[in-house]
């Protein structure tokens, strides 16, 4: 029973910010600057109507769903294979491949904000949602490899084998048997990838000027001549986070078994 | 000490259970005498394991009653039941060494350190474990962990019953033998009642003096492993031990006997009135293929088949033939003559046993 | 497992390496050029070999910024994984409540930094935040733009609220991974509540908090958008963590020479670290 209640202490801890959040976005900015109120005395849907009508905020959204879904995509169509050849084989500098390609997880993105751009620039890649998504495959790309390295690890070898005298080719075998083998790992991976992708805004703002702009680098605009627009920024704020919860209840089943990395 | 004792016990996975199919183990009355070398054999899911649990109290039986020594332990939790259990895959405490790991029993009950010293001395020295003492339990190979997983149960002084779950799962063929053989002289040496938990005849037959094979969720036969073989008391039993399994064909009752097509089986009248009473028309007829008798030639006690199939195992070939619509199996030894399409058999009267509604049907008083 | 020497397992290597390569060598030798010269405009520069390097590494402000930005990744290294084992064992089992626990812990993880920084910045503002205004009504004094130590301990507790969760779930699934038998011969053996933990579910929990701490760690020592939200660096540069120097180094008041030389150390420090830590509790675990 005593377990129970610090579990709902903590829950409450986590979800009492969020609900600030959402509590203020459905307030007027009148409301939110008079006295304190604990839920909406006025409930109004104006911020979010705000939001979703002009498309220089919503588009925002589209923008970081877009280069977050091709960096998932990207990430996880390199990630597969190299994850594969490191976890069945040796091969000259494979360790030191491997700690490399680690380090790069380790680049804080503010080393590389300047050159980043400079180079992005100079291919044609500034403002572009590939851009981004590329940007964001310096970190996402080692750690796909590093996770799926693990689950694949924990798959026996004899499989692989079986399916090679069975006659499968390599690319066969690997899609039609291997893959739905580590379908947890995929889950969780993509997890991660949409979750640092999703979340990271120095790359995300340095790279973009207004075609490809993400929604988190918009939201420094409430800031207007009349101060703040706190009631905008906060459906903007709630808005950041639905995507998330929609992600996290497709991977829920596999969190529980496979969010191990498949490392116990 | 323990004598283990199941009273009308039965266990449901289900909240209200309707019919038989609803539970694990159906109503049984069965006792484990003190010291004695028993093994629970049955097929994957016939509810050995959830006997098991229930005996080491990891499970609460839904109904009856289990007791030990006479006393009434259906909710006492496994750690105040002075009982030790080894499972299928060896539980071990990765971090500890292997000295460690036997003397953990004896520090969570405050055992004082010179005698845990001494204790798990002794114990180490029976199970061989001596020279790795020092190492760290993770290293040990499958059949290392398992010992020292059972050295955990035979530290403890107040420990009077062993449960074993399959135990051997994980080991190494050419070890199996070994450990069994260990597990044996662990037997004969401490007066600890074993339940050795498995699916495997031959395993069964070795280690226990008594079996009690299982089949869906009660306990169709205690015996000695000969009794067993012999005279299986029910058709799984027949089936399941013995390397093929008893033949059994369906007969009919006549006036003076069994039917079977156009071939009578005589039986006395007293069998064939017990059979009566219980009414029914599944009647099976059981015999080993080791009791068929295979003549050399064309015999007029003899019927006449057709030889389907021969295979050499090495020492002994087993023939399968066409016994009108039912195909069986017979032994032929090493120096017997193999048939070649035809064959010549018979049924010596002493081994042919009747089964009513599958269980054994004896002559009662006889 | 045993693996099989093959060189032309390269090939599946190869799209990694060109699309890493791609992001991480060319910039990073633009930084190590820019490292080594004194940058005026784009035509005129001057090789400068070590100096900006000896200049950075005596440079007194930085030196405290990286005591601080050490000191901020083990404090909350010290919160977040005694909590977010204890959440994960509190957390259920199995039916709908673990479902729903799942999803409750995880939300904070995918919520945007700068949106993370928001919250909080609304959430403690005496004014308008819950928090800021309950305190102020209980009478104390707090106020993160004037008070450094409001403003670290609110950044603390950010950080764990944000953060918590990624240990939680790691831990929570290393423990679903533990077979039953464990916890039944621990209660045949009378092992207590703290023994299982220290010698069952702790030892199984080596793999995943490895994996946990590093994440966290490397993560915590970039840290840049949320204490940027929530303080702005402030009050005056209490908060100013070591990616905000540099970027202001290098965006804002444009002296990419310094700032270059300072990126290098700044990674390799992380490196380093990273390294000593993996490699320690690697050989821990192996020696017998």
């Amino acid at each position: 029973m005593k377990s129970r209640i610090a579990l709902i202490v903590y829950i409450l801890f986590i979800l009492l910010p969020i609900y600030w959040l959402l509590n203020m976005s459905f307030k007027t900015n009148e409301e939110i600057l008079g006295t304190l109120t604990f839920w909406p005395q006025n409930f109004t849907f104006d911020n979010y109507i705000k939001i979703l009508t002009d498309p220089s905020w919503y588009k925002g959204y589209i923008n970081s769903m877009i280069y977050v879904s091709l960096n998932m995509v990207i990430s996880l169509c390199v990630a597969l294979p190299a994850a594969y050849a490191f976890s069945r084989y040796k091969f000259l500098g494979d360790k030191h491949m491997f700690f490399w390609l680690l380090s790069n997880k380790m680049a804080p993105p503010a080393v590389f904000v300047l050159p980043f751009f400079q180079l992005y620039s100079s291919v044609g890649l500034f403002d572009t949602h590939l851009g981004v998504a590329l940007a964001h495959c310096l970190f996402n790309v080692p750690l796909a490899v590093w996770i799926l390295e693990g689950f694949m690890s924990s798959v026996p070898k004899e499989i692989d084998e079986t399916a090679y005298i069975d006659g499968y080719s390599f690319p066969r075998f690997f899609t039609k048997i291997f893959i739905p083998l580590i379908g947890s790992g995929i889950g969780v991976t993509a997890f991660f990838l949409f979750m640092f992708s999703w979340i990271e805004l120095l790359l995300a703002r340095t790279l973009t000027a207004t075609n490809a702009q993400p929604i988190q680098a918009i939201m420094t605009r409430t800031v207007g001549a009349s101060g703040i627009d706190w009631g905008v920024l906060a459906a903007a704020g709630v808005l950041t986070i639905v995507p998330g919860i929609f992600v996290i209840y497709f991977v829920r089943n596999h969190v529980a078994k496979g969010f191990a990395l498949g490392r116990t | 000490m323990a004598q283990i004792t199941l009273k009308a016990l039965a266990h449901s996975y289900e909240r209200n259970p309707q019919s038989n199919g609803d539970y694990a183990i159906r109503r049984m009355d069965h006792v484990w005498e003190q010291g004695g070398a028993y093994a629970l054999l049955g097929p994957s899911g016939c509810g050995k394991s959830t006997l098991l649990n229930i005996i080491s109290g990891l499970l609460e039986p839904s109904d009856g009653e289990i007791l030990f020594d006479g006393v009434k332990v259906n909710s006492l939790p496994p750690e105040e039941r002075n009982i030790a259990q080894v499972f299928q895959f060896p539980v071990i405490y990765d971090t500890m060494t292997v000295f460690d790991n036997l003397a953990f029993p004896l520090r969570n009950m405050k055992v004082p350190e010179h005698k845990i010293q001494s204790k798990v001395h002794e114990v180490a020295d029976i199970l061989e474990l001596t020279p790795l003492l020092k190492r760290k339990a993770k290293n040990l190979t499958a059949d290392e962990k398992q010992k020292v997983s059972m050295g955990r149960g035979l530290v403890r002084d107040d420990v009077s019953a062993i449960l074993f779950d399959e135990p051997l799962t994980v080991i190494d063929p050419q070890l199996k033998w070994k450990l069994r053989r260990k597990l044996k002289q662990i037997h004969e040496q401490f007066n600890l009642t074993m339940i050795y938990v498995t699916h495997d005849q031959l395993e069964a037959a070795t280690f226990a003096d008594k079996i009690a094979v299982m089949y869906e969720g009660q306990v169709v036969q205690f015996g000695s492993p000969h009794e067993l073989f012999e005279n299986p008391s029910h058709t799984f039993v027949g089936y399941f031990i013995g390397s093929p399994g008893m033949n059994f064909f369906e007969v009919t009752t006549s006036d003076s006997g069994f039917r079977y097509h156009d071939i009578e089986f005589p039986a006395s009248r007293k069998l064939l009135q017990q059979i009566d009473d219980i009414g029914t028309d599944n009647i099976k007829l059981g015999i080993r293929p080791e009791f068929v008798h295979v003549w050399d030639n064309k015999n007029s006690e003899a019927f006449e088949v057709d030889v389907i199939d021969i295979e050499d195992l090495g020492t002994y070939h087993i023939m399968s033939f066409q016994f009108k619509d039912t195909v069986m199996k017979a032994r032929l030894h090493e120096d017997q003559k193999i048939p070649t399409s035809k064959a010549w058999i018979s049924f010596p009267e002493q081994w042919v046993k009747v089964y009513v509604n599958e269980f054994l049907v004896e002559v009662e008083g006889d | 497992m045993i693996k099989t020497e093959n060189n032309k397992a390269w090939f599946l290597v190869l799209p990694v390496f060109a699309l890493v390569a791609f992001s991480a060598i060319i910039p990073l030798m633009t930084v190590v050029n820019y490292s080594v010269q004194d940058v005026f405009d784009a035509h005129t520069r001057y090789f400068v070999g070590t100096e900006w390097f000896t200049k950075m590494l005596n440079d007194p402000a930085l030196q405290s910024a990286l005591l601080k930005q050490f000191g901020f990744s083990f404090t909350i290294l010290l919160i977040e994984v005694p909590l977010g084992i204890g959440i994960a064992l509190l957390m259920p089992k199995r039916g709908w409540s673990a479902s729903l626990c799942l999803v409750l812990v995880s939300l904070p993880l995918l919520i945007p930094l700068n949106v993370v920084g928001t919250i909080w910045q609304i959430f403690t503002r005496g004014d308008i935040g819950l928090m800021g205004w309950t305190l102020r009504e209980m009478g104390v004094s707090y106020n993160i733009s004037r008070n450094a130590v409001d403003a670290w301990a609110t950044i603390i507790l950010m950080d764990v609220w944000h953060w918590t969760p990624l240990i939680a779930l790691l831990c929570y699934s290393g423990l679903r991974a533990i077979p039953e038998a464990y916890y039944q011969a621990a209660r045949i053996d009378r092992a207590s509540r703290w023994a299982v933990f220290r010698h069952i579910q702790l030892p199984k929990l080596t793999n995943v908090l490895i994996i946990g701490v590093l994440l966290r760690f490397m993560d915590s020592f970039m840290i840049y958008a949320e204490p940027f939200v929530l303080t702005g660096g402030g009050p005056g540069s209490s908060t100013t963590f070591l990616s905000q120097w540099l970027t202001t180094m290098a965006v804002g008041q444009f002296d990419l020479g310094p700032a270059a030389a300072f990126s290098l150390i700044y990674f390799l420090i992380i490196l380093a670290v990273s390294w000593v830590f993996y490699t320690a509790i690697m050989n821990s675990q192996k020696e017998k």
